[in-house]
């Protein structure tokens, strides 16, 4: 697909990153609030698609390789996993939510019901998870922009 | 009465689900019933979990122990079978594009050829 | 020891998570070196095997190896604590002897086909997404058989359900392979909605996900009997039998020979769900007949299979005979296989009974049904999990599949034919090897429970004979095709795969009563004895 008017390349510019501090704040606080990894990565990955409209594809696949975005979408993937297996040497059952109120790090501060960093092995989890979905979800939509591009004999 | 309308809803969107599926010629309109199938069978699980004059089931400064809160697992049980439609939607959606690029045509008639 | 203690303890999430654990890291691997990580695939499945023969035998022998986690010979596993809490919201893995068994069938499928697929595609690109996408599926598979929390089977079961799709369309530059994947996958996913949905029904009912809680407090109210229908249906699309069967030959013949072996095992999965689903999660209503409101429900639910099994085989044998195509037509062949499994277990079903004294039992011909169904679904797996990998033996050697116009094989492919002969013999029933053990289990209970089923069933055993010696004859015997002079013998990798499935036949046909009295009978004794799942949690 052919890149769009200067107009909307210069709007989508500004939004990026406010979408992108968005998603982030929706994955960090999942365990507090509606969201989580994958809602978080979706919008995020949502953000990653206009850029890739507004910029045309040509441009975007010179800049992000697919093998990068492969990568990624592995560390985010052996991050959830490991997690999962670190549950079991610590707390001798799989996933077990071995950090929650641990230490000095995890325990609370202060007064409240719930705050941002006592649950856990929860918003590690959800960081991974938001990680993989981002990657993934790009990775198809860029792949599908480059099978397309294909099926039209490539006009650009 | 009025808080079954969403179960109605629910009989109609597999119903007209299940209609483009069986009856429709278009790769893409086969495609898009599937997805409706799985919009009315994700809005029954998240529908099972209502209460009258409940909350969303976050505690926040305003609840006690005693609120009436909405259940909170059909809202993951749907979560996760969003995640999975739209995993299934973009593989269905890359097989239409190969599809396409080997036959030419969209239509399920010309494409249900016997082989050799 | 101590250390094998704690593996066993442990192995249902391990069992799980190691493969996983693989699939992620394969990526990785394989940028490094392509030999690497084939040899890490086939450690990976290799673990998993042993882990897999280390439950199993834990359970079989009620705590040989670890005597803390078992009770009634069943292993439960709880993630996240040390148990299931009040009231119970944590996902459980309840492993007992049917799904032990099960579980043994999901470990020879994969290996050979990992082993077999070193050779196999060797020449093809995208080597790494193929081995991360056979251990997605040989984890969902693994999942499946496990689980005892009916959302997670409905997760895993998706999880196959695309793993194998992408499988099948991986070569993606012939159109029927990508035409077959599209076919799987709308029908698939179409199945895998409905029993969401009647997951859904069961926990708006009951609220409880798990499957013993819910087979606890089951009633037979209308909503039950929709979401039974639901799940029959359902999970009878998902393993192909007739008249839902018409994705099943052409995805089995048009993947690759090595993915074909393990989607076998993951329709077994499915079949499996359904007797779980009649035998415990309904059980209240087959085998406490005296309480319960559902008095004809047995042998409503028996005819009915058994109307669908003997329409299954019978339409799995006739088109089979006029296929030109040598995958396709053992894809037809492992549906009529899959009628006989339901054959046996549906005319057992249909003779649960209340005698006189209020008791309901099943008659010993019944169980004898129940024990060869069961049985055949071992060996069924097996045989035609050989007779597909000898199948792509032949694709690999002379790259064509059309029986039209193959011929004369034998004569440069000498261990081919003889892997070809055993898988022959042993899914038409010949003595000695296993396909005869379970098909006589099969014939005398069915005789005794309706003599027309058995004489049906012998009936079209005999025409698989016939088709596969046609098959034989003009494959591998008859006259020299000069296109086809020069074929050599196939790599030493694909005839480790395929000898270590043809091993185990020919090991299971020698000593059927081992496997019968050992394996088999727990694992019908646990279908009928429904309340001690019920009490594992």
């Amino acid at each position: 697909m052919s890149e769009m008017s200067k107009i909307v390349k210069t709007i989508s510019n500004i939004a990026f990153p406010l979408v992108l501090i968005f998603g982030l704040y929706v994955i960090a606080h999942g365990h507090l609030t509606p969201g989580g990894g994958f809602q978080g990565g979706a919008v995020v990955a949502s953000a990653c698609a206009m850029i890739l409209v507004a910029y045309g594809s040509v441009w975007t696949m010179k800049k992000i390789k697919e093998k990068h975005l492969s990568l990624f979408e592995s560390v985010g993937a052996i991050g959830f996993i490991g997690l999962a297996f670190l549950g079991l040497l610590f707390g001798l059952v799989f996933f077990k939510n071995f950090l929650l109120g641990e230490g000095l790090i995890f325990s609370e501060i202060g007064q409240g019901l719930s705050n941002i960093n006592t649950a856990g092995v929860l918003p590690l989890m959800n960081f991974a998870v938001g990680l993989k979905v981002i990657a993934g979800l790009f990775a198809i939509i860029l792949v599908m922009a480059y099978a397309t591009n294909k099926l039209k004999g490539g006009e650009n | 009465m009025i808080y079954n309308i969403p179960y109605f809803a629910v009989a109609a969107l597999i119903l007209i689900g299940l209609y483009a599926v069986v009856f429709k010629r278009n790769l893409i309109k086969i495609v898009i019933g599937i997805t409706l199938i799985e919009s009315g069978v994700n809005l029954f699980l998240i529908t099972l979990g209502f209460r009258e004059n409940s909350v969303a089931p976050i505690h926040t400064a305003g609840t006690t122990e005693k609120t009436l809160m909405s259940l909170p697992v059909p809202q993951a049980l749907t979560l996760t079978s969003i995640v999975i439609g739209v995993a299934v939607l973009a593989l269905m959606l890359s097989l239409v594009i190969h599809i396409y690029r080997h036959y030419g045509t969209l239509d399920v008639r010309k494409i249900k050829e016997v082989d050799e | 020891m101590d250390f094998l203690a704690t593996l066993v303890n442990h192995s249902p999430a391990l069992i799980i998570a190691v493969p996983l654990l693989g699939a992620f890291l394969t990526p990785l691997i394989g940028k490094i070196n392509g030999k690497v990580r084939n040899v890490f695939v086939i450690l990976v499945v290799a673990c998993t095997s042993f882990l897999i023969a280390l439950l199993a035998y834990n359970v079989f022998t009620n705590g040989a190896l670890s005597a803390d986690a078992v009770t009634n010979n069943i292993q439960t596993y709880v993630f996240g604590a040390k148990d299931i809490g009040t009231p119970a919201v944590r996902i459980a893995f309840e492993v007992d002897a049917m799904n032990a068994f099960m579980a043994l069938i999901a470990a020879i499928l994969p290996l050979a086909a990992v082993v077999y697929s070193w050779a196999f595609m060797k020449d093809e690109t995208g080597q790494d997404k193929y081995y991360t996408l056979i251990l997605l599926m040989t984890a969902g598979m693994l999942g499946m058989m496990l689980t005892g929390d009916m959302f997670n089977f409905f997760v895993f079961l998706e999880i196959t359900s695309i793993a194998t799709a992408a499988l099948i369309a991986f070569r993606i530059d012939q159109k029927y392979s990508v035409q077959a994947a599209f076919k799987y996958i709308v029908i698939s996913s179409i199945g895998a909605l409905f029993v969401l949905f009647a997951v859904a029904l069961f926990y708006g009912q009951y609220n409880a996900l798990n499957m013993a809680v819910i087979g606890d407090s089951i009633k037979y109210t209308m909503l039950d009997k929709i979401a039974l229908v639901l799940l029959i249906a359902s999970l009878a699309l998902k393993t192909g039998i007739a008249p839902m069967h018409m994705w099943l030959p052409e995805a089995y013949g048009r993947a690759p020979s090595s993915v074909t072996v393990v989607i076998i095992g993951t329709t077994l999965g499915s079949l499996y769900a359904m007797f779980r689903m009649i035998f415990t999660v309904y059980g209240k209503h087959i085998w406490d007949l005296g309480k319960t409101m559902a008095l004809q429900l047995p042998q409503l639910l028996g005819i009915l299979l058994v109307a669908l099994a003997i329409l299954t085989i019978i339409l799995g044998v006739f088109m089979a005979l006029k296929q030109s195509d040598l995958k396709k037509m053992i894809g037809f062949a492992a549906v009529a296989e899959i009628g006989y499994m339901l054959l046996a277990v549906g005319s057992a079903i249909a003779t649960i009974s209340l005698n006189e004294s209020g008791v309901t039992v099943m008659t010993s011909a019944g169980q004898m049904a129940l024990k060869g169904g069961i049985f055949h679904v071992l060996n069924d797996a097996l045989d035609v999990g050989l007779l597909f990998l000898v199948a792509g033996a032949v694709y690999f050697a002379a790259k064509e599949t059309s029986l039209n116009k193959l011929g004369g094989l034998a004569r440069n492919m000498k261990y081919t034919t003889v892997f070809f002969l055993i898988g022959l013999f042993a899914v038409s029933g010949l003595p000695p090897l296993n396909g005869f053990a379970s098909k006589l289990m099969i014939y005398e209970s069915t005789y005794a429970i309706n003599p027309i089923l058995s004489i049906a069933a012998i009936l079209c055993s005999i025409l698989l004979l016939a088709t596969f010696v046609k098959v034989f004859h003009s494959v591998f015997l008859g006259p020299k095709i000069p296109k086809f002079s020069n074929v050599k013998e196939v790599p030493k990798s694909m005839l480790i795969g395929m000898a270590i499935i043809a091993v185990i036949i020919i090991f299971i046909g020698l000593f059927p009563n081992l496997i019968v009295e050992n394996i088999v009978k727990p694992a019908s004794e646990a279908l009928m004895n429904y309340g001690l799942y019920l009490g594992g949690i």
